[in-house]
């Protein structure tokens, strides 16, 4: 394949044109495994009609939630602080281009620009390093899920029984408003700002990803299956298949504190990365 | 396969079951929060609310020469209309509501009292849901894209499930007492 350079703007509306039209195949999987031990037959044709819609928001081109939520970026690499308005201006595009649903609104006066910008948004992470290319990753985050996240600072005391009830009644009191099936990202430690953060950033990892740390892919394991043992099902309809995926972060925190963050994606968990080459050539993907 | 001709009669939503599959044929309204808000507190309303069948959707829409076209249209989060939908229900006589997720007890309550369903439709499925939606119209244009009161007729929309219906009963009751169970094993 040849590619031609291209500017970041171009590759940001590409790049949100991917994320929002083609499901990550590692999320069709995990989909394509729920459906296959799944007993309950409202619950097995909600994840048919799932299939389906993403099979055709795929073949036509078309964002497979009407709901193209918020893009969160994540910077990293070689860049400046023109980047910046590079990705503003990819973004506005995208939104007249693709099209993307005008989401942001001031939040008081709810007033809406039209094009998915204002103080803050898009929200942008930068991580430089010393690598000469550029890699942006974003994660359309849609309001179903997103509304569901959840805060709290346990008390040490309280310990990984106290960490585990907290996930679990987050994400079965969610009930069927952030479309599950769902993948559960969790944050685990840090400070509260940075628990958010990670449990937002777990959502980065694909459904396949294996976590290096045994006690983190134990209790991503037992949660899993509780999870999917309560019933809820997708849509809160009922039946087997509660979630996707729970991915733990954690991080080193305060010798009295105990914060732990939920941050769901909904099925439609869509996410895609472009890595912008030194000689300005692009490769996109979904890894 | 059971089809609903909307504007649907009392009788027709009445006799339909928790748990039975349907597909929608006839007019379908758009409305979220802002929409039941404006509804809720204008004199003048557009006449296609009456005994309507409201869809909780804020869709993606293109011009298509001088018409509008849905390209993805899923089912939003009703609970947010929870507060304003037992209104909605009793002044403007809402017959059939579609959205995702559920609604409150006191919606379960003015959908028994007067004569209305709710249909869970996949959440997320626009492109499903957008292909079987034709746009007839647009009010409160102001709103904006999402917030705006669409027009459409529908041909076969769905598959929705009777998750609620009108005669006090809930899916999302019985889940959620099973639910519960996995909470308190927990707590
Ligand atoms: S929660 Fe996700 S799939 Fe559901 S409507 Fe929102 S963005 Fe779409």
């Amino acid at each position: 394949m040849i590619s031609i350079p291209e500017s970041v703007e171009d590759a940001i509306v590409n790049l949100l044109r991917l994320a929002n039209t083609k499901l990550p195949e590692d999320v069709g999987w995990a989909l394509e495994a729920a459906a296959s031990w799944e007993t309950n037959e409202i619950a097995y044709s909600q994840l048919g009609g799932i299939m389906d819609n993403v099979k055709k928001a795929e073949f036509m081109g078309r964002p497979m939630c009407q709901d193209t939520g918020v893009p969160v970026f994540y910077v990293s690499g070689k860049f400046d602080a023109s980047i910046e308005k590079s990705i503003r201006n990819g973004v506005r595009r995208a939104t007249s281009e693709i099209p993307l649903r005008p989401n942001t609104v001031h939040p008081l006066t709810r007033e809406n620009p039209g094009d998915n910008l204002g103080d803050g948004m898009p929200v942008i992470h930068y991580t430089p390093t010393d690598d000469d290319h550029t890699e942006i990753t974003v994660l359309p985050k849609g309001a179903g899920a997103e509304n569901m996240t959840k805060l709290v600072m346990l008390n040490p005391a309280d310990g990984t029984a106290g960490v585990k009830k907290f996930i679990i009644s987050t994400v079965l009191e969610a009930g069927g408003r952030p479309c599950p099936p769902t993948v559960v990202g969790v944050g685990i430690g840090g400070t509260s700002d940075m628990c958010v953060k990670m449990a937002k950033e777990a959502l980065l990892r694909p459904t396949d990803h294996v976590n290096t740390n045994d006690d983190e892919r134990k209790l991503e394991e037992e949660l899993f299956t509780i999870l999917n043992a309560s019933g809820l099902g997708p849509m809160g309809l009922g039946g087997d298949s509660t979630v996707l995926r729970v991915h733990i972060k954690t991080a080193y925190c305060h010798t009295a504190s105990l914060p732990v963050a939920v941050n769901l994606n909904c099925w439609a968990a869509r996410r895609a990365t472009v890595r912008i080459m030194k000689d300005g050539t692009s490769r996109y993907g979904q890894w | 396969m059971i089809t609903i001709h909307s504007p649907a009669d009392e009788r027709t939503v009445r006799n339909l079951e928790l748990g039975q599959v349907v597909h929608i044929d006839g007019t379908i309204i758009t409305g979220r929060d802002e929409m039941h808000m404006r509804a809720l507190s204008s004199k003048n309303v557009p006449k296609e609310l009456n005994f309507a069948t409201l869809f909780h959707c804020g869709p993606i829409m293109i011009r298509d020469g001088k018409e509008w076209k849905a390209i993805a249209a899923g089912p939003t989060t009703s609970a947010r209309m929870d507060t304003m939908e037992a209104e909605m229900i009793e002044r403007f006589k809402i017959r059939i509501i579609i959205g995702k997720g559920g609604m409150s007890d006191d919606v379960l309550k003015a959908m028994k009292d007067n004569g209305c369903v709710y249909l869970a439709a996949i959440g997320g499925a626009a492109v499903s849901l957008a292909e079987c939606l034709r746009c007839t119209g647009i009010e409160w244009e102001e709103l904006g894209m999402a917030e705006a009161m669409w027009k459409f007729t529908a041909k076969q929309f769905g598959p929705l499930v009777v998750a609620m219906d009108a005669h006090g009963n809930s899916l999302y009751k019985n889940v959620g007492s099973k639910v519960n169970r996995t909470i308190k094993d927990h707590s």
